[in-house]
């Protein structure tokens, strides 16, 4: 094995187990939900290759609106699921778009787009 | 001169509940001014008719903040089909968008191509300048990427940010690493040659699988648009003004949004239906096929319910306003499909976990392919070629194919089953409706019109018929039983006088009992006489044997502690109930029946209808049992039944089909609804569901298929015994025609049409 071999090698299993580290286990931006003086709790979601915030945490049985704004023209973020909800909604590009939903238990429920590349969680308390 | 009165709709936001939407009505109402306020909670929308002399827009508004609430400032176009169109056009311009970039790509993909092939020929070699050819390639592949590809490195970026990757970042890393390589043998081909290396560029490999990945995009995007094409179709049914008939009698065009409950609403020949509503006067048929799936045209009278879109054929009628927006028909309907669509099936569970960690996955394996090949290929060409085979492994990848195969095939079969009146609550229900091998039968309502008729009516001898008649009459007056609907309608043909009747009682799965005249009358089954310890008359047992032998149901009256007399009653088995069940069995499928008739009666209606088993004598809380029961024989069944007492066995059974105009608790209870009252509604649910899993199944095959075979032969698996290698270019239009079979693979249910004869 010669020193560019070396070097690729080493540099290709380092690259391999950054790309495990950073998609699968960093640590994730979480936000909770904001309440209202009715009782309702809102959460703002920007859509840009991505959820931001992407874990959001919600008490159960109070009405949840998420907005959602999609900031870009690319068409993996056009369509939003909540299949737990039964949500399949389209995101016009840079417009809000208001969703809401009443969580009745407690626990872990993904959001995605339309093919389930771009995720988010929405945690139940 | 009379003050003319102005309309102003106001969208309210903060409404929780509907008891907010009365507190907004009444502190609108009450401000000044203000002649009629009302306020949808489901729409969140005020409308209100005020005196623009005592109140304005912002008197209004105020008296909604004062409540407590806010105001949204109205934009231009807020109704759900304003919405609809701006989102079409946002899409139609983005799909041009797409073409343009897409024409770009391939423009320059043809002239680089044959440039990029000139050292094929040695002799034209040796007049080109190798350097400036590249600038040249060079110059030509930029456009290509920063104008045509642009999005899938700005895509992949923020994907990046969000620790999210997607196709794009495929995409992206493949081509990058590919057009980098090509900068660096460009500018710098002396490091190359030092090192025994080709300076070889990839502008052709760069700028094809950018054009060839666009056109699938293209192909994809013009595709995917059809699946949502059944919905679209539904909302636009929707009709965009009423006549409204104005308490001074005239009649005046009004936007739909602006149609109250119980305002009075003219239909004309030919024209829709604005909302639904009931018919107040006149008569007309109203085709209903675009709601109910039904192609005969339905007569409509005086007290008849009409829905919203549909179109009204013959005659003309007025009708009160009963339900408005969200709470129509049409409405529901499209919330059913919608929410279908977004529902997940579990077929699409293991495709789900897999596209999870889809892309970082094929992203190590491109690494890995990469270091293998720069280690284990000979020296002077092992850096070309890990290049080469890492990008064809991050471009075979299709991520895409897995996430469309299951939500493509659920959105075209449901929309396609609204279209026939077949409403799928969700994904679940359809997967279940495709393993179902029993479908039990609730006999009324489904194989029967569910409406019987009293066609014999035979007192015992020496008892005076008109006399029975009223007595019999005054108890079921009092019933809401259809048997006891059915004597009441003959008992009013016959003209027979009321007589009141006293502490009526009815008696589940058996028949009534109530005082007239101060005498006990009791009309029910045999059982409710047996049990009251009253015995028949040999003559009447004769007669009511007679009775059952035709299949009818037999009603027996007891007063007085006597019985005096039998009454048949039949349901008559509707024209199609016999060729649907025989579509069923033709599929494979066992079909049952129950009924609480009494066993000659079920056989007799089970014989007319080819059906083989059947449970008869079934009391309404035994139904529930009875699904129970062929589930014990390891059956999957689906239940199809029409009445309130129906939705424990429609909720116990693996899937329930609610029948036409069924009530809004079997509506809950059931996965699939009919819109039509007729059978063939479920030969419909069940072969549409067939074919619809089928698809899934085969799309998910060949995209779990196509990425495990592609993957490896990208990577180069085939290289050490046959020599092969998977060019990019080739990966790139492998990978654009994949997702786009899926697509075109799940459109094919468009061509769906319920099996006829």
């Amino acid at each position: 094995m010669d020193t560019a071999e070396i070097i690729v090698t080493l540099a290709g299993v380092g690259l391999a187990g950054f790309v495990i580290w950073y998609f699968f286990f960093s640590t994730r931006q979480t936000a909770s939900a904001v309440s209202t003086s009715g009782g309702l709790q809102q959460v703002d979601i920007t859509v840009k290759g991505g959820y931001s915030p992407d874990v959001i945490e919600v008490e159960r049985d109070k009405p949840v609106q998420l907005s959602f704004y999609r900031d870009e023209e690319n068409s993996c973020s056009e369509e939003l699921l909540i299949p737990d909800f039964s949500i399949r909604r389209e995101l016009p590009a840079f417009k809000t778009t208001l969703v809401e939903l009443l969580p009745r238990q407690a626990g872990t429920f993904a959001f995605t787009c339309g093919m389930g590349m771009l995720r988010g969680r929405l945690i139940v308390k | 001169m009379q003050p003319t009165t102005k309309t102003e709709t106001l969208d309210i936001e903060g409404m929780t509940c509907a008891s907010c939407a009365s507190f907004v009505e009444k502190s609108l109402t009450r401000t000044p001014g203000v002649q009629r306020a009302v306020v949808n909670f489901a729409t969140e929308k005020a409308t209100i008719d005020y005196l623009p002399t005592e109140a304005s827009p912002a008197t209004l508004k105020e008296a909604v903040v004062k409540a407590g609430y806010g105001v949204t400032e109205r934009a231009p176009d807020t109704s759900a089909a304003d919405r609809q169109a701006e989102l079409d056009q946002q899409k139609a311009r983005a799909y041009q968008k797409l073409k343009r970039r897409f024409w770009v790509a391939a423009a320059l993909a043809v002239v680089i191509m044959p440039l990029s092939m000139l050292m094929l020929w040695p002799s034209m070699m040796q007049r080109v300048n190798m350097l400036w050819l590249n600038y040249g390639l060079l110059v030509l592949t930029l456009p290509v990427l920063l104008y045509s590809g642009r999005e899938f490195y700005t895509s992949a970026w923020n994907g990046f940010k969000h620790r999210a990757a997607n196709m794009d970042t495929l995409i992206a890393v493949g081509t990058g690493a590919a057009f980098l390589y090509s900068v660096a043998a460009t500018v710098v081909p002396g490091w190359f040659m030092r090192r025994g290396l080709m300076p070889d560029v990839y502008y052709d490999t760069t700028a094809t699988i950018i054009a060839l990945i666009l056109l699938g995009k293209v192909l994809e995007l013009r595709a995917k648009t059809q699946t949502s094409a059944a919905i679209k179709a539904l909302m636009g049914l929707q009709a965009k003004t009423a006549r409204v008939v104005r308490p001074d009698g005239q009649e005046v065009d009004v936007p739909i949004e602006q149609v109250q409950l119980h305002d009075v609403v003219v239909v004309r020949p030919g024209e829709k239906v604005a909302t639904d509503g009931i018919i107040e006067e006149g008569h007309s048929a109203v085709d209903e096929a675009m709601l109910t799936g039904e192609s005969l045209p339905v007569e409509k009278k005086a007290g008849d319910p009409v829905f919203g879109a549909t179109l009204n054929k013959t005659g003309s009628f007025r009708f009160r306003v009963t339900k408005v927006g969200a709470d129509t028909m049409l409405a529901q309907i499209v919330k059913l499909v919608e929410d279908a669509q977004g529902s997940r099936a579990p077929i699409q569970r293991l495709a789900d976990k897999v596209s999870a960690i889809f892309v970082p996955t094929v992203i190590i394996i491109a690494i890995l392919t990469f270091v293998l090949w720069f280690d284990l290929a000979p020296v002077e060409t092992r850096l070309p070629l890990a290049l080469v085979n890492f990008v064809a492994v991050l471009i075979i990848a299709c991520p895409c194919a897995l996430g469309l195969a299951t939500p493509t095939a659920i959105m075209v079969s449901t929309g396609k089953g609204a279209e026939h009146g077949v409403l799928i609550r969700n994904a679940e229900a359809l997967e279940k409706a495709y393993q179902v091998n029993t479908v039990l039968l609730d006999k009324t309502g489904t194989i029967t019109r569910g409406e019987p008729t009293v066609t014999d009516f035979v007192p015992a001898p020496g008892q005076d018929a008109a006399q029975l008649r009223q007595l019999v009459a005054a108890v079921e007056r009092q019933s809401e039983h259809p048997l006891a609907e059915a004597v009441v309608r003959y008992a009013d043909e016959q003209q027979t006088p009321a007589l009141a009747a006293t502490g009526f009682q009815a008696v589940e799965g058996k028949g009534a009992t109530a005082t007239v005249n101060s005498q006990a009358v009791l009309v029910g089954n045999l059982r409710l006489l047996t049990e009251a310890g009253i015995k028949l008359a040999p003559a009447l047992t004769e007669q009511a044997d007679m009775l059952l032998a035709q299949a009818k149901t037999v009603l027996y009256v007891a007063v007085a502690g006597q019985a005096v007399g039998v009454i048949g009653v039949a349901d008559t088995v509707r024209a199609t109930s016999a060729a649907a069940i025989r579509r069923l069995q033709a599929l494979g499928i066992e079909v049952v029946m129950m009924t609480g008739d009494n066993p000659q009666t079920a056989a007799e209606v089970a014989g007319q209808v080819g059906i083989k088993r059947y449970f008869a004598e079934v009391l309404p809380h035994e139904k529930a049992g009875k699904v129970k029961q062929l589930q014990a024989e390891g059956r999957t069944v689906a239940m199809v039944g029409d009445g309130i007492n129906d939705a424990p066995a429609l909720a116990q059974a693996d899937i329930g089909l609610a029948m036409g105009g069924g009530t809004d608790v079997a509506m809950e209870a059931a996965g699939i609804t009919l819109m039509r009252s007729d059978l063939q509604g479920v030969v419909t649910a069940i072969d549409l569901s067939r074919q619809t899993i089928r698809t899934i199944r085969q799309n998910l095959f060949f995209a779990f298929i196509y990425n495990v075979l592609g993957i490896p032969i990208a990577a180069g698996l085939l290289y050490p015994v046959f020599g092969l290698l998977l060019s990019p270019m080739l990966a790139a239009g492998a990978m654009a025609l994949s997702s786009v079979s899926v697509l075109t693979n799940s459109l094919r249910l468009r061509g769906f049409s319920p099996v006829k004869n």
